[in-house]
């Protein structure tokens, strides 16, 4: 059902609000009226108005002191100027102070019908955007950093304590951890969740390409500029920016930067205006920075500049008790997204992924799952449906022996030990891999 | 719904045959027994000199003073240019679930719009007005429906697009 909008109608003439009054409650609006502006605010203190319509000239307080009070009150009120003495620097003033509109008595009734629609959507647009506001929060939420182990909660608690502050923060980690995510979380719960969160990875771009990406370029600054472009600074304004793989950008990149994050300005690439922009900076490495700045190849007083706070991700390895959370929200992620009934995993499946190295940590996991459920029966996840021997790296392989058996022992498991198809996949004739199995006394799994 | 009785009060000169018309509309409309008097008020006393119109409210407190026995709804019928004070003009007015209500004729007329003169049309639009203004009286509020006859019209030309009717929505908030 529609809301149903309410108008507070603040004049001194009693026979303008009884007006208003019966035009309005004769369509539907809920309607209150004061004969002064004190009376008006004190109703707004135990009330709330969608709408008010005010004179200008009242007694007491008149109507444009009234609007700067209402403001302070609730900066989006809808607040409607009447006056029956239009003149152009009172209809200036009160737009200024943020009216909705300003109108001169007596108004044709067609002008207020179609001043009352266009303020009722504003407030339905308003409300949209409330609405629109709180499904982004529950995207951004910091649920979608899965874990319960006590690493996890650690980083949790840092995310939402340095997340209300405008602190530059370094988030370091293996590659997949999720550092990308923990970047977002800070962001979605910062004051600045409803202004942009523009992610750059420095990584996969050249020095000459990260300069004209962060801080843009005029048309004709380079072959190929064509048109005018914002940089990732720019389009940052009053949000945050992300800078993956901060480790990876050029010395001369690292004086820019530093020389941005101080001063807060910048040029465009073949540009001559300074611009100004309000971010927050994150940054992302999987590189030791300190051991960095002692070998001079990371500038100190850049490092320093970024590393106000630093969080670190902890391996999947490392918490090994997150892998069953983590196993279940992949599988509802990929479930639901490829419209499939929940899957459930095998216990022995299970117990092989807690044991397994993860090289990759949580990417390699949520990878290892989609394609489980792409190639599995679509009821379990088994022991088969994982490619765990695909992994070259084994934390147990201790020699080149160790390596060789265990790999063997992993294309024996995969082929069900069908020694032709075994060894047509390790490219040996089948007399070499029974002289292997021989040396390495390997056996099927299940025995 | 049952209503007992609606009465036409005229202020000024209408024909007998425009009266007896809009009548049969009413009773037609809301299924109950109609009938047609004739009001005496001093105009005067309601005529504002600066806007050279006629105060509605004032005037709809006085046509509501007034006593008509055996009525539930009261409309007094006017031929002179309404308004109200936050309005340039109106067409009519009511209370709102209450006894009495209003209409004024002076800006049916096709010549009021500088166009030929056509009293079908005439006809047309003061039945339409009657209906909603009495609707009022009733309870009804402003319909979103674009034929009903409570919906809100601002212009003639509003008034010629909806139908002398209520919507089935309206029809049933009544229990007609």
């Amino acid at each position: 059902m529609a809301k149903k909008i309410s108008i507070l109608i603040v004049d001194d003439e009693e026979s303008v609000r009884d007006s208003l009054l019966n035009w309005f409650i004769e369509d539907g609006f809920r309607v209150e009226c004061a004969e002064n502006a004190k009376k008006a605010l004190t109703m707004l203190e135990s009330d709330q108005f969608d709408i008010i319509l005010a004179d200008i000239k009242m007694p007491g307080m008149d109507g444009l002191e009234m609007l700067k009070r209402i403001k302070s009150l609730k900066r989006d009120s809808i607040v409607i100027m009447m006056t029956a003495f239009a003149t152009v620097d009172t209809a200036v003033k009160a737009l200024k102070d943020g009216a909705f509109d300003y109108v001169t008595k007596p108004f044709d009734p067609d002008d207020l019908t179609h001043l009352i629609r266009n303020a009722t959507k504003q407030i339905s647009l308003a409300d949209e955007n409330e609405s629109l506001k709180k499904k982004v929060i529950s995207l951004e939420n910091v649920e979608d950093l899965i874990g319960n182990s006590e690493a996890m909660k650690n980083v949790l608690r840092e995310v939402e304590s340095v997340a209300q502050t405008n602190s530059s923060v370094i988030i370091t980690g293996e590659s997949g951890t999720g550092k990308e995510l923990v970047a977002r979380a800070i962001h979605s719960n910062s004051p600045r969740k409803f202004f942009p969160f523009v992610s750059v990875h420095c990584g996969a771009l050249t020095e000459s390409l990260l300069e004209s990406e962060l801080f843009g370029h005029e048309k004709g600054a380079f072959t190929g500029a064509m048109y005018n472009r914002k940089g990732r600074f720019e389009m940052a304004d009053s949000g945050s920016i992300f800078l993956d793989e901060i480790a990876t950008i050029s010395t001369k990149m690292q004086v820019e930067l530093l020389r941005v994050l101080e001063s807060k300005t910048f040029i465009r690439v073949g540009g001559n205006k300074e611009i100004s922009s309000d971010f927050r900076v994150i940054c992302a490495t999987n590189k030791d920075l300190k051991s960095m700045v002692e070998k001079g190849t990371f500038r100190e007083d850049l490092f320093y500049r970024l590393n106000v706070v630093n969080i670190h991700i902890p391996p999947l390895r490392e918490r090994i008790e997150d892998i069953p959370l983590l196993v279940d929200y992949f599988i509802n992620k990929y479930c639901t997204s490829m419209n499939r009934a929940p899957v459930a995993i095998d216990q022995s499946a299970l117990k092989r992924l807690q044991e397994f190295n993860f090289p990759g940590n949580i990417r390699e996991l949520e990878n290892m799952i989609e394609r489980a459920i792409v190639v599995g029966n679509g009821k379990k996840i088994g022991l088969k449906d994982l490619p765990l021997e695909k992994t070259m790296v084994n934390p147990a392989a201790e020699s080149l022996d160790d390596f060789e058996k265990s790999f063997i022992q992993q294309i024996l498991d995969k082929y069900g030990w069908n020694i032709s198809r075994a060894a047509k996949a390790l490219k040996v004739d089948r007399v070499t891999l029974y002289h292997k199995i021989k040396k390495y006394d390997l056996k099927p799994a299940d025995q | 719904m049952n209503l007992q009785n609606i009465t036409l009060v005229s202020f000024g000169y209408f024909e007998k045959d425009f009266l007896e018309k809009i009548a049969e509309a009413v009773k037609n409309e809301f299924r109950c027994p109609v009938s047609i008097k004739e009001g005496h008020i001093d105009l005067s006393d309601f005529y504002d000199p600066a806007r050279r119109q006629y105060n509605g409210n004032t005037l709809l407190k006085q046509v509501d003073s007034l006593s008509f026995p055996g009525s539930a709804k009261t409309l007094g019928l006017f031929n002179v240019d309404l308004f109200i004070p936050i309005l340039t003009f109106i067409f009519g007015q009511a209370f709102l679930g209450g006894q009495t209500a209003i209409a004024s004729l002076h800006r049916f007329s096709n010549e009021h719009y500088g166009m030929i003169s056509d009293d079908r049309f005439l006809l047309d639009r003061s039945r339409k007005e009657v209906i909603h203004e009495l609707g009022h009286t009733l309870g009804l509020i402003h319909c979103h429906t674009p034929t009903c006859v409570m919906r809100s019209s601002t212009y003639v030309e509003d008034i010629d697009q909806k139908d002398q009717h209520l919507c089935s929505n309206c029809r049933a908030n009544l229990e007609l």
